[in-house]
């Protein structure tokens, strides 16, 4: 499903709007451990995390992640906004916990 | 090819530059994206240890045309116990750097997992240095 159409069926905000959206995406990955998301996430999965600062646009780039949903409302530190403008990854918000955004994203995609 | 970085110890909005330098590399030599993505989870994993840990470091980086060669020495704390250290779950970062999602005890046997050689020397109260080697064939 394009993230495109995630983001307006789960209502999620962006913090990136520069950033193309139009991008595939295959899966999810929720976990807040950057070494877990870097050993165990696929290629254009869409990471879920309550972590807001730089590093998450790194390990995003790195692992090709589609893009970043932050849970509880948190908002991205502002160098984290411009790394992810930067490095094209799109950086993307919830008001919903972690277990609920999972659950409807899971739903969407199986 | 022989390039070197250098890596600041505590600096965590540089973490994963070399990472990320050494991959555009590796994509624009037409690297297998299954060997790209070892490579890089191996050396982002090595570099931010020397963050999480050292004092300052440097990573070198060899590419031949059958592979790479990742040495990454660093002036720090150095480990006492490096089959502890390897051991998944272990780990002896601090709370701020546990905080950010870094320092599970995951990034050394990510490394290991990920190399096809791989050895660490270490000398405490001197500084460790970490050699990773990846194939590009198979």
């Amino acid at each position: 499903m394009l993230l495109k159409e995630i983001a307006e069926k789960l209502s999620l905000k962006t913090f990136t709007p520069q950033v193309e959206m139009a991008k595939d995406v295959k899966g999810g990955y929720t976990s807040d451990l950057l070494s877990d998301v870097m050993g165990a996430s696929k290629e254009g999965d869409l990471w879920i995390t309550l972590q807001t600062h730089k590093n998450i646009v790194a390990v995003a780039s790195l692992r090709e992640l589609s893009a970043i949903i932050l849970v509880k409302g948190f908002e991205p530190d502002r160098d984290t906004v411009e790394a992810a403008t930067a490095e094209n990854i799109p950086l993307l918000g919830t008001d919903l916990q972690t277990f609920e955004i999972s659950g409807r994203l899971y739903n969407l995609l199986k | 090819m022989l390039t070197e970085y250098n890596v600041e110890g505590g600096d965590f909005t540089r973490a994963g530059y070399a990472s990320s330098q050494i991959k555009k590399t590796l994509k624009n030599l037409n690297i297998s994206p299954e060997i790209i993505k070892r490579v890089v989870v191996a050396l982002y994993e090595a570099e931010v240890n020397i963050v999480a840990h050292a004092f300052k470091g440097v990573i070198s980086a060899d590419i031949s045309n059958s592979g790479i060669k990742l040495v990454l020495e660093d002036e720090g704390p150095g480990i006492p116990d490096i089959d502890m250290a390897m051991t998944k779950g272990y780990s002896t970062a601090s709370s701020r750097v546990r905080e950010m999602g870094f320092g599970a005890g995951m990034g050394l046997p990510n490394i290991k997992d990920n190399a096809d050689r791989f050895n660490i020397v270490s000398r405490v109260g001197e500084g460790t240095r970490v050699t990773i080697e990846i194939d590009f064939a198979g």
